[in-house]
């Protein structure tokens, strides 16, 4: 099959991307509400995507875990509507509502049929309005989150990312898991949850996008539908966190046969002019799946793991620069081991011309492929409104993924990765790693 | 709240209908079948080839290699190095992966629409070109065996389920995990994976299904040019697993585990599946999950267990219509704090047999019927999902007419077919009912 070998030395040069087909229009409602749209007139329903920045980081002090309790029950019962009526209601529509909260946002992604859009964001309306806090429906939501809580303490992988967010963070909102405590939510009561409504849910933090069938005026019609009258302002957003970890390996003991072990270091801000050879660097390195530095050795020469990898993650509060991995008691070990020396390794050599080349092209290919569908759409664009984006992004960002040299990433990697700074927090039974628990 | 928890996430998936628009089928003289969903929104394309094979064909005492031969298909052939294969695909922008199920194994890509051709070429080399060496296969059962650690072992509530499932199958290989009881994960040889690829990756037991910015002339000049030369296999074995003896007896599955934060309980029933021009029963019991365990604060055990009663947190019914032989139907009761799983399950009991007496409501009924018909406008959104729901459908013993034909099935049935099919499968004593909790020493001590 020569022919094969050659279409694939080919296609290793040829590769010259596609450009994003979507063009993304900036509406402003008669009553002031600003959005991005992507029109698509194909299928008839619009995906929505609105965020209002601070989410569960704005909880009041010693009221851990109000936001994610007040969140959950936005959508059980609002106006004169209780949680059953207000879920008839919903499905009678046949509009689908989701309500989430993490540490920099409350989230609501919402899919709504065009022939009954106005009824469906009636009723989104009185959920983010009005929503009741009945006194049963507390009970049960309160219920539901100890539960979740409870899970957490005994799951290696929650137990990981909490113990490292706690040593990392300690009393900042960052250091504890948005769920809250068994004492801070059990303590939690109505007055609470109308204050963190209060705070959260207000016009100065919020982020919207919308993608479908809906013409720029139909939206700004649909967005005073929904937001008028909303509070002006919120609380204040708590101060940047101080990332307090140095390197080192935490072992939470836990009878399980496979250790889960999370590790980082402080990272890099979003709007950092190396932030783009920064994501290049980390490709190569630990985010590129299968061909990343970390997988390759980790898992494929070494059969150590079902999957290891690193992300940058800049959130609003605090750059950090994460990775998991996951290995037999008996083998983390030496995971960790090569997980080090691939930190140094890249601190060290940065990358070759070759990968920097190769993940060039998957970094500038793959980004036109992400706009495929409504649902994908609206997440993408008010994710790049809450990163401080402007619409043109789509359109410049392969360039300066482009733009990204071997020296830069030289440059980047000796100043942001630090082997010595690295923190591995162990849960499980790991044999050879003798550092005690915290 | 709808936020589970890694508990009952099996219970969202909602095997919805097809929509009959843009789809277009041939099957080429070597017996591969093709199928094309056209989408021209975004110039994306998704390339799958799903082989009418998975863990339930396996032969006995080898469970797992169906997955396991997953693994290594991205291990190389006389062309393309081990590990190559992502490599070029990402060369391209693109995006592959695979995955393995009791009965398919499925290969795709996710790449602009002007690289399908090479997706082809890939693909069409894999189907019968594979080599393995000695020390890749043993490495990647290494990964293997980690990948049980992190899916199963590490996780009590995978591991009753699969005890569970063991228990409802008395004799269909559907009781034996996909990725494998892992004594026999760590015999698997190269051997054993060769010998299952020899028999079963072959173009006429393969369907190449490719959805997004393409035509149908254009698959079919690429498909004809890259697996057109392949030649099909002359000695496919018949699809026949050993199936189900009558269930005569209920059956119960206590599993206990120190790492249980929160017991649940769980019962299996045999059921039914979607069966090519005869999905009748299926759509009637996708209804009947729906209406006992779908929307909390709607269905029949939300309504009775978590809101007229606080019994539970949590309830839900799960069904799996879309599966080449008897398939599952399963409830879900996660008791609320103070409230035994004896107690829990009496309370599912005593629901069930309202539900038998009162019947199904109308209101919800109706509701139920016009979110199925969104559900397939939704479902437009999402081609891939597209792509999944035909390979699924044609590796299960459907056509591409039962897929298209499934929505109307759907809207057609009654309330009396629901109770018909509830009456059924409800009977009693013949369920697998099993407790997910912690050893009883550890229950009484204080919650840390």
């Amino acid at each position: 099959m020569m022919r094969l070998i050659l279409a694939l030395a080919l296609a290793l040069t040829m590769a010259a991307p596609v450009r994003a087909a979507i063009e993304i229009r900036q509406v402003t409602s008669p009553g002031g509400v600003g959005a991005w749209l992507v029109e698509s007139h194909d299928i008839p329903f619009v995906a929505l995507e609105i965020r209002f920045r601070g989410g569960a980081s704005l909880d009041a002090p010693g009221k851990r875990g109000a936001t994610n309790l007040m969140t959950a029950l936005l959508e059980e019962g609002a106006g004169d509507m209780g949680a059953r009526e207000f879920a008839r209601a919903r499905d009678a529509l046949a509009a689908s509502f989701r309500f989430d909260v993490g540490a920099d946002s409350l989230r609501v992604s919402a899919r709504m049929l065009s022939e009954n859009r106005d009824q469906a964001a009636d009723l989104l309306r009185q959920s983010l309005h009005a929503p009741r806090f009945d006194a049963d429906a507390i009970e049960r939501v309160r219920g539901q989150v100890l539960s979740a809580i409870a899970s957490d303490a005994k799951d290696p992988q929650a137990l990981a990312s909490q113990t490292f967010d706690r040593l990392a963070f300690g009393d900042h909102p960052y250091g504890s898991a948005p769920d809250g405590t068994a004492d801070s939510v059990q303590a939690l009561r109505r007055a609470d949850l109308v204050e963190a409504h209060a705070r959260v849910i207000a016009r100065d933090r919020l982020y919207v996008a919308a993608a479908g069938d809906i013409t720029a005026q139909e939206l700004g019609l649909l967005l005073d539908r929904l937001f008028a009258g909303l509070p002006e302002t919120g609380a204040p957003m708590p101060p940047q966190s101080d990332y307090g970890l140095p390197g080192g390996v935490t072992v939470v003991p836990f009878d399980t046969p496979q250790a889960v072990a999370v590790f980082g270091q402080p990272g890099m801000e979003r709007d950092d002019p190396d932030f783009f050879a920064a994501y290049v660097m980390n490709e190569v390195l630990g985010a590129g799946g299968f061909g990343s530095r970390l997988m390759e050795e980790v898992r494929e020469k070494r059969g150590l793991t079902y999957g290891v990898y690193s992300y940058l993650y800049p959130m609003d509060l605090a750059p950090m620069m994460l990775g998991q991995v996951a290995s037999s008691n008996g083998r983390v070990a030496e995971a960790i081991e090569v997980i080090r020396a691939e930190w140094a390794r890249m601190a060290q050599d940065g990358v070759t011309q070759e990968e920097l080349e190769a993940v060039k092209t998957y970094l500038t290919g793959a980004y036109p492929l992400r706009f495929d569908g409504n649902a994908k759409i609206a997440r993408i664009l008010v994710g790049m409104q809450m990163d401080g984006l402007s619409p043109d992004y789509v359109t410049t960002r392969n360039d300066r993924i482009r733009a990204v040299t071997q020296e830069d990433i030289r440059r980047v990697a000796s100043d942001l990765l630090q082997p010595d700074a690295l923190h591995f927090v162990v849960v499980g039974r790991p044999e050879g790693l003798e550092t005690p628990a915290n | 709240m709808r936020r589970l928890r890694n508990l009952l996430v099996l219970l969202l998936i909602w095997a919805g209908p097809a929509t009959a628009d843009r789809v277009t089928d041939f099957t080429l003289d070597n017996g591969l079948q093709v199928v094309v969903i056209e989408d021209h929104r975004a110039p994306v394309t998704v390339n799958m080839v799903w082989y009418r094979v998975g863990a339930a064909d396996e032969p006995p005492g080898v469970s797992g290699i169906a997955h396991f031969l997953e693994h290594l298909m991205f291990k190389g052939t006389d062309e393309v190095a081990p590990g190559a294969f992502s490599r070029i695909v990402k060369a391209q922008g693109g995006s592959d992966n695979a995955f393995t199920s009791w009965d398919y194994t499925a290969y795709f890509q996710r790449v602009a629409a002007d690289r399908l051709d090479l997706m082809m070429q890939l693909e069409a080399d894999r189907m019968t070109d594979l080599r393995l060496a000695g020390p890749d296969v043993e490495t990647e059962r290494d990964v293997i065996l980690e990948e049980r650690n992190q899916r199963t072992d590490n996780d009590p509530g995978a591991l009753f389920r699969e005890q569970m499932r063991a228990a409802l199958y008395l004799n269909h290989p559907y009781g034996i995990p996909i990725i494998g009881w892992r004594h026999e994960m760590e015999t698997l040889s190269k051997a054993d994976a060769l010998a299952f690829y020899d028999t079963y990756y072959a173009p006429n037991n393969a369907i190449l299904v490719v959805a997004g910015d393409v035509t149908p002339d254009a698959v079919r000049d690429m498909a004809q040019t890259h697996f057109g030369g392949l030649a099909p296999s002359d000695a496919l074995p018949a699809r026949v697993r050993p199936q189900e003896p009558p269930h005569l007896a209920e059956r119960r599955v206590m599993f206990e585990d120190p790492r249980v934060a929160q017991p649940y309980l769980m019962r299996s029933y045999l059921a039914p599946e979607r069966d090519s021009g005869d999905q009748g029963r299926a759509a009637a019991l996708t209804y009947l999950a729906e209406l006992l365990g779908g929307e909390g604060a709607t269905s029949f055990l939300g309504e009775r267990l978590q809101f007229e009663r606080q019994v539970a947190l949590y309830t839900g019914a799960s069904y799996g219509g879309l599966s080449l032989d008897d398939t599952a139907f399963n409830l879900f009761v996660v008791p609320a704090p103070g409230v035994s799983l004896e107690t829990a399950e009496d309370a599912l009991d005593k629901a069930l047999a309202a539900f038998l007496r009162e019947g199904v409501d109308p209101a919800l009924f109706d509701s139920l019927k016009s979110q199925l018909l969104a559900a397939e406008i939704y479902a437009r959104d999402n081609i891939q999902g597209l792509a999944r729901r035909y390979g699924r459908a044609l590796t299960s013993g459907l056509t591409i007419e039962d897929v298209q034909a499934w929505p109307d099935v759907l809207q057609a049935v009654k309330p009396e077919d629901v109770m018909a099919a509830a009456h059924d499968l409800l009977k009693g004593g013949n369920a697998v009912t099993g407790w997910l909790s912690r050893p009883v020493a550890e229950v009484t001590e204080v919650t840390q």
